[in-house]
């Protein structure tokens, strides 16, 4: 077997009722499970991004991108690995204010981790980190000593390293094709 | 005018070019029904038996006739009993709108009465499938169900529409769709394209044309046959590409995988080039997709790119319609002798006749072979005859001995394999081409699948002959336990009705024919009879389908009988 990579696979869509589960079912189809999945409106007006997180290799993940694509209402998909992207997640711990308030070293872990507490009271504190999966799991490791009570990690969000904008450029060469489409009658 | 949200569906089905529509009414499409009633010349329903029925007629009509199949069904069990239909329409690239009845929106998720969460269910084996739950969305789903279901790569798509859409009232419009921002069914082959891969062929020693479905749905047969010829580049046909070329063309070097002609396998791995047209390299096929084609620059060309490098990798994927880029090429081929080549094929062919094809056509026992009745039917249908095949032992021997003669003359269940396809998808076919004989070549097992649609065919006056050839078994698995599983007949004995006497309860002729001595009496008589026919042909159940790849084998390595492996 291949080893395994984590890909980051990038959807845009029209905003319609059914598309997640038709999308979701791709995956299930070749028994890939969702690392995690964002969803959200991005700078083109009416287009949803979705962003979907999976273990698997190259050959299988080119032909689900493909797969996905093929949904009538999908305008894009794009296949990335990490270091074809900027990405961040975002995760929020709850722990023991009692416990956080008797550490030492609590200014350096927040300093270290670039951290930020978002809420403090008498019973529990919530700090919120942005960052890699590596890095909101380090935090997570470090204030396992504060009885963590909670832990929640976003899904990923992502931004290309490209100079192209691929899917203006495809919304706009569609665009010119329903011009000519429509003239052309 | 505000009219109804039924009745405006029906005014754009008859907007999108509908004339003939396939359906089984019940409680959620009544209402559809009432507007039916007042549009009976518009429109032609046919009533089928079982919804499963309408939806492989519709398939039959799609594919005689190239249009659009529409099928009407109520929700519910209606509905579920379409699903079988929208896989095998997914698979084989089959253009069809299915309606399907909903309960009120009020009701929805609710467990009401015959509901079913029919996209929920559908949206893996359609194209499309959307819920309406308006009046005034109706004509604007049903512009985009036609221009989805049509274009690119062509499929079904399901119309889930709500009763309350169905009865409200709204001002109707229609526009048909021309244009969906997120598709593109129509995508530019580069001009590079065209000029390399015209190169490649030109250039080539050992070329080989891989001509699928894709060629029939482009309607490019003739392309297919001019650029053959100009380029002197022999052809092989997947099951349904089967009449992409008049079967005794020169060039037609016969069909390709698992129970293909030896010469078209055989040359497929020791081809230079393979042009592979709207064909999707389906397991059937290539076996072994390691070993597949070695030698050979593949150049793949299809309408839906998620085909492009899924099974094979190709040297050259072009992103577009196989018709197209044949229309292209063709003024660029160049003739050359490749005389050595195609000699290859001739040698493949004088074994498999002499090993294979004449021990099937005249065989020295008592008892009729399939492929003989095939043979035999072949040798006097009429120039222009459809074949429709059910699945099994029939379908591979009709696709291997039936001459097709002329376009879309083959119609199979090819991607799923549905048993009861047959007799619903002949109906269908002849009402999509009246003009046309329409002859279905069916097992025992499959017929009773669908054998209801007797009653369709007895009230349309469906003119369909149906050859019947009765083994009393599911043959194709009983030869797979007759090689692979010692002969253990596990559940694959039929026991059976008699099928002239049904026939004949429904009003149709037909006769049994248990002897050599009267089959081409019985076939002449069948061509004759001005409607539909019924031939019940008593065939050997231990004859088998041969030459045969073994599931997952090398295409080279080809089984001439169970214990013969062919050898160049
Ligand atoms: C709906 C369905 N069920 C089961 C099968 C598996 N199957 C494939 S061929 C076959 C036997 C077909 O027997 P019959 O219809 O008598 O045709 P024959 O092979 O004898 O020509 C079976 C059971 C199938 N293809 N479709």
């Amino acid at each position: 077997m291949e080893n395994k990579e984590l890909f980051t696979v990038s959807v845009f869509s029209e905003n319609t009722v059914g598309l997640l589960s038709q999308v979701a079912l791709i995956y299930t189809r070749r028994c890939i499970n969702i690392e995690s999945i964002s969803a959200s409106t991005c700078s083109i007006p009416g287009v949803h991004k979705w962003t979907i997180t999976s273990w698997s290799t190259r050959p299988v993940m080119e032909k689900l991108v493909l797969q996905i694509e093929k949904c009538i209402d999908v305008l894009k998909a794009f296949l990335y690995t990490d270091s074809d992207i900027f990405y961040q997640e975002v995760a929020l711990y709850k722990v023991d204010t009692d416990l956080l308030l008797d550490e030492p070293h609590l200014e350096e872990i927040i300093r270290k981790y670039n951290a930020r507490i978002l809420d403090i009271n008498r019973g529990f504190t919530v700090i919120e980190k942005t960052g890699h999966n590596s890095e909101t799991t380090a935090l997570f490791d470090e204030l396992k000593r504060y009885n963590l009570r909670q832990f929640v990690r976003s899904g990923r969000v992502t931004i290309t390293k490209s100079e192209r904008e691929f899917v203006s450029e495809y919304i706009e060469k569609q665009n010119k094709r329903k011009n000519d489409t429509l003239q052309g009658q | 005018m505000k009219i109804t949200g039924a009745e405006g569906l029906i005014k754009s089905l008859i907007c999108e070019g509908v004339d003939t529509v396939f359906g089984y009414p019940g409680g959620q499409i009544i209402a559809v029904y009432d507007k039916l009633y007042d549009y009976q010349n518009e429109i032609n329903h046919i009533l089928v038996r079982h919804e499963q029925g309408a939806i492989h007629a519709a398939q039959g009509y799609a594919r005689s006739s190239g249009k659009t199949g529409v099928v009407i069904v109520t929700s519910g069990p209606g509905a579920t009993n379409v699903v079988t239909g929208l896989g095998d329409a997914l698979m084989d690239s089959t253009p069809l709108v299915v309606i399907t009845g909903q309960v009120s929106t009020a009701f929805l998720g609710t467990d009401a009465f015959q509901e079913t969460d029919v996209v929920a269910v559908t949206q893996q084996l359609t194209k499309w499938a959307v819920q309406i739950r308006r009046p005034e969305d109706i004509p604007g789903a049903v512009a985009r169900a036609f221009y989805i279901a049509s274009s690119g790569r062509p499929g079904p798509v399901v119309l889930d529409i709500a009763k309350d859409a169905q009865f409200g009232l709204t001002e109707w419009s229609h526009e048909q769709c021309r244009f969906i921002r997120s598709y593109n069914p129509t995508p530019e082959i580069p001009e590079e394209d065209i000029n390399e891969i015209a190169g490649i062929l030109n250039n080539a020693e050992r070329p080989l044309i891989l001509a699928g479905h894709g060629i029939t749905i482009a309607n490019a047969e003739h392309s297919l046959l001019e650029v053959a010829e100009k380029g002197n580049i022999p052809v092989a046909t997947t099951l349904l590409g089967r009449a992409n070329l008049p079967f005794s063309h020169p060039l037609h070097k016969g069909m390709l995988g698992m129970h293909g002609n030896i010469g078209p396998n055989i040359a497929t791995n020791k081809a230079d080039v393979i042009l592979a047209l709207g064909m999707r390299f389906d397991d059937r096929i290539t076996g072994d997709v390691s070993k597949y084609a070695p030698q050979a620059k593949i150049i793949h060309v299809d309408i839906d790119p998620s085909e492009l490098n899924k099974i094979v990798r190709a040297s050259k994927s072009v992103h577009g319609d196989a018709g197209k880029l044949l229309a292209s090429i063709l003024p660029l081929m160049q003739y050359r002798d490749r005389k050595e080549w195609l000699a290859l094929f001739d040698k493949c062919d004088t074994t498999e006749i002499s090993e294979v094809i004449s021990h099937e056509l005249h065989p020295d026992k008592e008892e009729m072979n399939m492929g003989e009745v095939i043979d035999v039917v072949s040798e006097m249908a009429p120039a222009d005859t459809i074949c429709v095949t059910d699945v099994g032992q029939n379908q591979m021997f009709a696709a291997r001995y039936f001459r097709c003669r002329s376009p879309r003359s083959f119609i199979s269940s090819g991607g799923l394999g549905t048993m009861g396809f047959g007799l619903p998808a002949a109906i269908g076919a002849k009402i999509g081409a009246e003009k046309r004989p329409v002859v279905l070549f069916v097992g025992d097992g499959g017929l009773q699948m669908t054998i209801q649609e007797l009653g369709t065919i007895m009230t349309y006056n469906v003119d369909v002959k149906i050859v019947l050839l009765n083994n009393s078994f599911l043959g194709n698995v009983r030869q797979w336990q007759e090689l692979f599983f010692n002969a253990r007949f596990s559940q694959t004995q039929m026991h059976n009705p008699d099928f002239v006497r049904l026939a004949s309860a429904y009003g149709i002729a037909g006769e049994d024919v248990t002897d050599r001595s009267m089959l081409s009496d019985a076939v002449k008589r069948m061509f004759e009879h001005d409607g539909a026919y019924l031939m019940n042909v008593r065939v050997d159940a231990k004859d088998m389908i041969f030459p045969m790849i073994p599931a997952g084998g090398v295409v080279d390595r080809i089984l001439l009988n169970p214990t013969t492996k062919f050898s160049i």
